[in-house]
Order: C-alpha cells, then structure tokens, then sequence
C-alpha cells in the first residue's frame, strides 16, 4: 500500500484507513478487471446461438428462472465484482437500445478483453490498445453498413420481418413454435406501429401470460385483457358494441380532500344525511346510464349498495383496473379517462366491438376480453405455456422478438446472421489493420481475432469444430467474395446464410460492436482499484 | 494471481456437467418420491407439516404431496411448477406428468452419458411427442352427439380416477355422484358452482349428492324452521348498524336526550330497511354480513326466516341455484329478481344442523355431502372427489375420450418406435428413448401392484402389434385385459396435457447447462 513520507521523512496518509483497503496497481489491476471480465463472457458464452444452453437462476428467495437471455442471466445473478458489474450494465444497454444481441454483445466484450491481455503481456501500453480497438470498431461498423442490405415491407409483405423475428425466436426455448410467435410479435408491431413516422410504441403492446395450456395456444388479441372479472357475479358475461365510461372515481360517497366534519346533532339531520347518501349512490349509477354507457370500468372499488345498483340497472362493471391497464383500454377503445361523475359526456365512451369474460382451467380463472376496439392500436399477446417458467422465458423471448421488429421499421438494413457479419468484419478489420503504422496496428489485428470469436462459439455450441468450421467458411467469403457465408448451426446443409433465411437487423450488429468496445476501453483504461477489505 | 470473486460471497455457480447433474438428479428424486403413488394400487404418502400443530395429511394425490414439499433443487422446482399447473388446469394427472418428465430426464441422462448433445436430444422428443400425440388423436373416441354414450364415457372416466384414491372402494357410487353434480353445471367449468360439504362421521357411502343446495348455516331464533314455496332474497348488506357512508360524518349531541333520539333515529332506519326487505314479498333472506339481534327480531316477527353471515361463495352458490339476484339496496322492490325454491327446512347431518333448500329452481349448483371416520380420510375424500370433478368439467368440454390402464401409452409408444425406424441420424436414440420413457409408466403401474411388470409388459406390447387393440394392464387380476370391455376410460385432454407439459419441461431442464444460485436472503435471527 502506498506509503507516502513528508519533507522530514515522516510517513502520512493518503487514503483513509487505507490498511483496512486491498488495492491493486497497474497491469495487476488491468489482469484482474480483465479476468473478472472474462469470466463474465465465459457464462454467457454457452447461450449463444441456435443450439445454446440455458441457465437456471435460483434468486434470493429460492425463486427457480430459467432462461437463455443474456441481459436476464446477468440481471438475476448477483454480481459482486465492480469490472462484472460493468459487463451487467453492458448487456442492460444493448436491451435497453436494441433488445436484441444482449449475449452477444458479452461475448464480443470478453473475447476483446481476452485479446487485450495478450497484448498487455507483449509491453503494449493499455491506451494504445484502446485506440487501435476504437479504429478497429470504426472499420468493422462502416463494413457493416457496407455489406447490410435493404429490404421492403409493408402492412401486407411482412414475410421479411416475421424471418428476422424468427432468427431471434430460434435461440431461445420457444424455437419448437417460432413461426407462430414471430408472426404474432410482427402483427403486433405492425399493428401499433406508425409507419410513416417509423416509429412503434411498444408499451401499447401487452404481453399478458397465464399457465396452462400449450405454447401453440398463443394468440394475439387485437384489443386489451385484463385479469379481472365482473363486480358482480350475475352481470351479463358477455357485452356486444360496448359504450365504456373508464372512470378514475370510486363508486362509493365522496371524500373530499379538505378536513372536514359533517356534524349531526338532530334527528332530522342524521335523516336528511341518510336521504343524501342513497341519492348520491342513485345519481352515480344514473350518470352513468344516462351517457349511455353499457359497461364501466372504474379504476377504484364499489360500495355494495352501488354495485347493487349497477348490476339493477343493468350496467356491467369492472372494479379495481390497474392504471397502466386503464391507459391502455382508454386508448384502444378511444374513450378519455374521466375523473369525475360530473364530466361524463357520451363522447367520453370508448367503443369496444366485443367484451367477454372467458374461465380457464379448474380454477376460478377468469379475464375480460375487450376487443374490436375503436382504435386497434393497442393489442395484446396473450401466452399460453406448461409452467410458470415457461410463459417467463416466452414473455422474454417476444419482448426480444418485438424490438426486433420495431428495429426494422425504424431503419430496415439487414445483415446476414450465423457469424457472418462477425467474419466479414474480422476479414475487413484484418486486411484494413496493414495501412496503419504503429503498435496499434497489433489491436487492430486483435480485434479482428476478437470479432472471430462469435462464430467461433456458435460453431462451439453447435457441436462443430470451431476453427475448422471457422477457417472453411472465411476463405469461402473470401474466396467468393460473398459475406453471406456463416455457420450452419442448424445442420441445414449450406453456409449461405441468404438461403437459409438469417437475418439480423443492422442497427442490432452496430451497437454490440461500438459498446463492446466502449466497454473494453472503459475497463483497460483502468489501473488503480481501491476496494475496502472485507471484514 | 486469483481469480477475483465474480458473485457475492455465498452465492453458488455449478456448470456444464456438474450442473447437468445436480438437475438431473433433483427431478429424478422427485421422480422416485411420487412414483409410488401411481395406479390404482399405488400408496399413499403421510404428510407432516412443520407449522404448529404439525398438522398431518395423508394423500395420493401428486399435486398435494408436491405442493407441501420444501425444496431446494431448481429442477425439481420445475417439475412441481408443471404438477400445479396440470392440477390447476385439468385437475387430474398430476402424478403422471411428474412421473413422465422425470422418465425423460432419466433417458436423456444415459443419452447425455453417450456424448449425444442435449440440443439432439431435445428435437428428438419433439419429433416424438408431436408424433405419439398423432398416435394418440388417431385413436379417440368421441361421443359428443350420442348424450347416453357420453355419460357412459364420462362414468367411466370418473370410475379410472377414483380407482387410485381413498374412494376406490365406492368408486361406482361416487363417479355417479360426480357426474350428476358435473352434468348439472351444464357446460361451466366453474367448480365452485359445486359445494362439497364435510362432516365427520358415518362412513363414505353415507356421502350424497344433494339435488338442492345445502348451506352450512343456523336458522335465526325464533323464526320459522320450514318454509314451502319459498321467495327467497339474496343480499349483500350491513345488517348490524347501517352505517352513515359520507365521510367524516361524526354525531355530536350536547344531552342525553339527543343520544336517546339519534339512537331511535338509527333504529328507525333499520326498521324502514326490513321493512323494505319485508315489502319484496319474501319469506326468507339470506345476507352475506352480520345481521344483529334488532333486525333479526324484526323478521322474525314478520314470518321470515333470515340467515346471517353466509359466506360469500355460500351467496353466489345460492343465487346461482335459485336464480336470485345479490341485492344490496332495497328500493325498486319490482326490479330486483328473487330466487324461488319448494322447501327449506333444517336438517340434521350428523351432530349439525343445516338448512337445505329443496326444488330449487335453475339447479347450477349442487352440493356434495362427505361423510367419513375422520378428518384426513374427509380431506382426501374431497381432494379424490375433487379430482374426478375436475377431469369430468374438462370432458364435458372436450368431449374426446381414450381408454386408460396403460392403453395409451403402448399406442403412443408403437407410433414413436415406428418414427424412430424411420428417422436417420442421432435423434433416432432420442426418440427411442422418449418410448422408452412412455413404457415406464405402465411398468410403474404393475410394479406397484405387486406384478411382474416385465412379463406384463412384453405381452401387452405383442397385443398391441396386432390392428386395433384395446389392451392395457387389468391390475386387479394381473393379467392384459381388453380396457374397453373393463370401462377403463381416461379424457384425452389429460393425457395429451400430461404429455406435452412432461416433454416441455423436461426439454427445459435439458437446455440448462449452467446453475447459479444467488446468496439466499439472510433472515434475521429472531431469538
């Protein structure tokens, strides 16, 4: 630990109880943050690709996740290390931007640090490296934008997205039913999607499961669910061409917000006050039947004697919808939330074509189905899977599948998947890496190798050879000059990734490798860590 | 230099083949455990609880014995998360889909030992459950549109589910009061609708099916014990001290006077309620909340018989029998539906007195009284009987009927060995291995009751060679028997819910190949 000594060759203190601190120096503190960094990638590294394991995850509390995606993996486990902490973050980017490529971008991340280390054992300095990595990642992106295709869509030819979905779907557990969900997720950001602003709001999709049933039974609903049944076990189970009111005030007597006592010292009084009450009930349920509204959906609870009137009256209600639900209906159905009895209006009401009460199962299971809606820019996709578990992962792989698909109508360049992009890059960053002079000319040979690691671990988990498999499909790319060529993970027959129909979005490939190589950079640049010791 | 620490300090990593095994051996100990629950002689377990009183169950129903067990291995988590599941969803099977999943967890371990890769393996049992539940569909029986036969099928079908419980030795007795009480619901799947009402005492075959409704409830004092011809109102409504509901109301009186009045006031209020409930022309009212002595002695003064603080399933269950509606305001008299029944008058089952309500009009729902020596054997009673109600609302709605006693199992396993002939390449091991995993159930079956399963076995498998077999294992005279002359009957919702929910859940214990368990939460040391 440093000690460090005045002008009279007294020793003082830098860091605060600095004994009690474990601190690590240099290039031992680059190999350790490098280690650590490593190690990360290597958990994820079995995740990649078609035929990529999965990882149980047992939470603190003894709750049983188990899943195939990276930024998941890496939230759940529990990382104590600074530099892993890092790495977490990483792949939490890559879900927050893209949603896609999260184990990728570890991967690449890992295998960068692991090149990085052998060029620190050669003498290179840290910040040489990281500039050449910067070169290099600037190299590798412009080839991708070079080498990216575009491609057409519309509302009608949606084959090209529901294959990119499909990419994304086929590593995850769902890949038995992938065509069936990636069509789902394509119509459901088709259907929300603004297409000349390209751009999809992807909260108006939502992504409901119940247990039960079989992954095939999933479906998308244009309209909204909600897992809540009717006030009233006698109210009509089933509404045609409904007229909502969605209030936000409780059907039960008011309170205002202002401290106040009502007092009652007469006789007359407590009557009066009583006469009041039921009146206020009466009005409630009156307002409402006047604007013609045919069902209500109230955000609060119902007193008794109110739920009584509506169900007399004969106006189906829902009690206790969550806000977000609330929003979400108040969209798709085109009515407004209304706060108060007083500013009910009929063009208020939200139009639903249909609303039902649909039971699974033995349980007492129920849900509202609202569709038809006016607006059908809201829809739902409704999981149906063996366990718990399951409908978890699903949930995750759509979300996944989902910015895939809004990825694309934002910008609809394509690369080709299975390592292609990767080895295509490797070959440009290799054969660029010659012009520059200097020591960062060995990163840029780094990062090529770097970039080979991808496929290398698809080839790995696909039970190929690695650099066999690796080194055939290079020279066919350059041999052929094609950068379709990648690993045939699905023991399909052909490397042309073209034939074979993988596709991955270009803004997805540009983010993993412009933040893995942030992040590595971030990490070298790191020499001193000052930690306090454990006790 | 060390590797730094990547997870907190007791958090666990276990990979590859380490952690490989630690699922394979969790789900197949979980396996062992229920494994002897299964088929008509298969046993029972006891159940200790370690809360206080160390409450005991005794039970053969696999979801129940799951359900109650502390563990800690992840992937036998995911097999009692499958068993819940199939429990919630079709009621019955929930020992099979253990038993299955952790058969093909067994298999996939020797393929996994062969150096075939999980990946293979996993499409291999696609390709094979996709293939057995063809098999499987090719072969039902649907008599949807012929209403005898298909009480007959549902008859039978209770009969195979009760054969394995506690109420094996009424079996014929209680299928038919299962399928009465499911006939009745018309189609719903919402068991609630049927109200199973425990009494200890008598043995089992007092149990009865009541065609009214029985509601677990004392008649208020002084009021008439038998009503003919009943109006009844179903209400939910605060029959203690009608409350005032406007916020902040609050009653400041300056003399003993005023208290006196207010008071009248109030009890002047709840009169005029009766009154109001009196004015619908009822002669019996049923609330869900308290009513108090005041307005009790009012009914009871007016002829009426009031029943306090039914519960509120108790008031769904009766409106939904006498097709009244749930009151909770009482002012529009002519608008509110009431329920009508013939009769009701207290009776007595056992020490207790109940109030039954005869010649009910819509009849949805229906009572089930159970009788027996103590309370586990009522408990389990209603878990079996539970059960057959389940399988038998599923049913009622796919109407699509196999036969059972390992019937199904050969077909599937004929069909996934002919696929496996057909199919080149590793995957063929694996699909081999999911008919392999078929047949053990049968096994299981015999084992467990005393047999030799694999002579049973190997003949049953030579009968079902031949078109169009209908042999299964006949455990009570040990020998292959003909199951549709033995009315052994399964629905094939469950049989194809079992299969699936077994292969995705063995799938998704093959995929893993990495185990992280995070520090557990510290608990605080209360001492």
């Amino acid at each position: 630990m440093a000690l460090a000594f005045d002008e009279y060759g007294r020793p003082f203190i830098i860091l605060k109880e600095q004994d009690q601190k474990t601190r690590l120096r240099g290039i031992e503190a680059q190999k350790a943050n490098i280690a650590a960094g490593k190690a990360v990638s290597r958990i994820l590294r079995t995740s990649l690709g078609p035929k990529g394991m999965d990882k149980i995850l047992q939470s603190p509390d003894g709750d049983v996740t188990i899943t195939n995606d990276g930024a998941t993996i890496l939230e759940q486990m529990d990382v104590d290390n600074q530099i892993a902490k890092l790495m977490v973050e990483l792949s939490r980017s890559q879900d927050y931007e893209i949603g896609d490529g999260t184990t990728g971008v570890v991967v690449m991340a890992g295998a960068l640090l692991e090149q990085a280390e052998r060029l620190l054992e050669r003498g290179i300095h840290p910040i040489r490296i990281a500039e050449g990595y910067e070169m290099a990642s600037k190299i590798a992106v412009e080839n991708l934008v070079h080498i990216s295709q575009k491609f057409d869509f519309g509302a009608t030819n949606i084959k090209p997205l529901v294959q990119t979905c499909m990419t994304t779907l086929s590593s995850k557990i769902v890949n038995r039913c992938k065509r069936h969900l990636a069509e789902i997720s394509v119509k459901a950001v088709i259907a929300v999607a603004d297409l000349e602003r390209k751009d999809v709001n992807l909260d108006m999709i939502k992504v409901e499961g119940k247990v039960g049933g079989k992954l095939e039974d999933t479906e998308l609903i244009y309209g909204i669910t909600v897992d809540k049944d009717m006030s009233h076990p006698q109210m009509p189970k089933q509404i045609e061409d409904a007229k909502i009111a969605i209030l936000t005030c409780p059907f039960e007597p008011p309170k205002p917000k202002t401290k106040h006592k009502v007092e009652i010292d007469t006789v007359e009084k407590f009557q009066t006050l009583r006469l009041q009450e039921q009146k206020y009930f009466d009005d409630m349920v009156q307002k409402c039947k006047d604007v013609g509204a045919t069902l209500v959906i109230c955000q609060w609870g119902f007193d008794d004697e109110a739920n009584h009137l509506l169900m007399n009256r004969n106006l189906p209600a829902v009690r206790w919808v969550g806000g977000v639900e609330l929003e979400l209906i108040a969209i798709a159905t085109g009515g407004r939330i209304v706060p108060r009895f007083q500013e009910l209006t009929p063009e208020k009401l939200g139009r639903a074509g249909m609303v039902r009460e649909k039971s699974f199962g033995t349980t007492k299971d129920k849900m509202l189905y609202i569709e038809h809606c006016a607006n059908s820019r809201a829809v739902t996709i409704f999981i149906r899977g063996g366990n718990k578990m399951m409908i978890e992962e699903t949930k995750r792989s759509i979300h996944d599948a989902l910015c895939v698909a809004r990825n694309l109508i934002r910008n609809n360049s394509i690369v080709y998947g299975g390592g292609s992009a990767e080895i295509s890059c490797s070959i440009a960053v290799e054969a660029a890496a010659d012009k520059y002079p200097g020591v960062e000319q060995y990163a840029i040979w780094a990062f090529a190798d770097a970039l080979d690691s991808v496929p290398m671990a698809l080839a790995e988990n696909s039970g190929l050879q690695p650099i066999e498999t690796l080194s055939a499909v290079k020279s066919q790319q350059i041999k052929e000059n094609n950068p379709h060529y990648g690993i045939d993970c699905n023991d399909v027959g052909t490397n042309d990734m073209r034939q074979q129909d993988v596709f991955e979005t270009l803004i997805g490939k540009q983010q993993q490798i412009l933040l893995a190589t942030q992040v590595v950079k971030m990490i070298l640049k790191i020499d001193d860590v000052i930690s306090p010791s454990e006790y | 230099m060390a590797i730094e620490r990547i997870l907190k300090d007791d958090a666990n990593e276990e990979k590859g083949e380490r952690a490989r095994m630690a699922s394979f051996v969790g789900a197949i100990a979980i396996t062992d455990l229920v494994k002897t629950t299964l088929g008509p002689k298969g046993m029972d377990k006891i159940l200790q609880s370690t809360g206080r009183g160390q409450e005991v169950t005794v039970t053969n129903d696999g979801a129940t014995i799951l359900k109650s067990l502390h563990i800690d291995n992840p992937a036998a988590k995911v097999l009692i998360d499958i068993s819940k599941v199939q429990d919630d969803e079709v009621g019955d099977g929930t020992t099979s889909v253990v038993v299955l999943a952790g058969e093909l967890l067994r298999e996939a371990e020797k393929l996994v030992a062969a150096k075939i890769h999980p990946m293979t393996i996993i499409s291999g049992y696609r390709m094979a459950a996709e293939c057995a539940c063809n098999a499987l569909l090719q072969r039902v029986v649907d008599n949807k549109d012929n209403a005898v036969k298909f009480k007959m099928d549902l008859m039978k079908i209770a009969m195979t589910t009760l054969s394995s419980k506690i109420l094996s030795q009424d079996k014929v007795y209680f299928a038919q009061l299962a399928v009465d009480a499911v006939m009745r619901l018309k189609g719903s799947t919402n068991l609630e609708a049927i109200q199973i009402i425990k009494k200890p005492g008598g043995s089992l075959s007092d149990s009865f099916l009541d065609e009214g409704f029985i509601l677990d409830k004392k008649i208020g004092l002084g009021q008439p014990k038998r009503i003919e011809n009943a109006k009844i109102l179903v209400a939910n409504t605060a029959m203690d001290t009608d409350k005032v509901k406007i916020y902040g109301a609050r009653v400041r009186v300056d003399s003993m006077s005023k208290v006196a009045e207010i008071e009248e006031a109030e009890k002047e209020k709840m009169r005029e309620k009766v009154q109001k409930i009196i004015a619908h022309g009822i002669n019996c009212f049923v609330n869900r909340q308290l009513i108090y002595n005041f307005p009790e002695e009012l009914f009871a003064d007016a002829g009426i018989l009031a029943i306090e603080h039914a519960d509120f399933d108790g008031i769904e269950r009766l409106a939904l029998v006498t097709g009244g509606e749930i009151a909770s305001t009482f002012d529009n008299p002519e608008s509110v539906k009431l329920g009508h029944c013939k009769l009701i008058e207290e009776i007595m089952i056992g020490e207790d007195k109940l109030i039954h309500f005869s010649g009910v009009e819509i009849g949805q729902a229906c009572t089930i009284v159970l009788r027996g020596a103590s309370h586990h054997v009522l408990d389990e009673a209603e878990r079996s009987l539970h059960d057959a109600l389940c399988v038998l609302s599923q049913t009622v709605n796919d109407t699509r009927v196999v036969l059972g006693a390992g019937w199904p199992e050969m077909v599937m396993t004929k069909a996934v060995d002919e696929l496996a002939r057909q199919t080149p390449g590793k995957k063929s091991h694996a699909i081999e291995a999911f008919s392999r995993a078929l047949i053990a159930i049968p096994t299981i079956i015999a084992d467990n009751a005393g047999l030799d399963s694999a002579d049973l076995v190997a003949q049953l498998r030579a009968e079902h060679h031949k078109k169009e077999c209908n042999a299964g294992i006949d455990v009570i005279t040990g020998s292959v028997g003909d199951m549709a002359e033995l009315a052994i009957s399964e629905s094939f919702k469950v049989k194809q819910a079992v299969l699936l929910s077994a292969t995705e859940a063995a799938e998704m214990i093959l995929r893993v190949d990495e185990i992280i368990t995070c520090a557990p939460r510290k608990r605080e040391d209360r001492m």
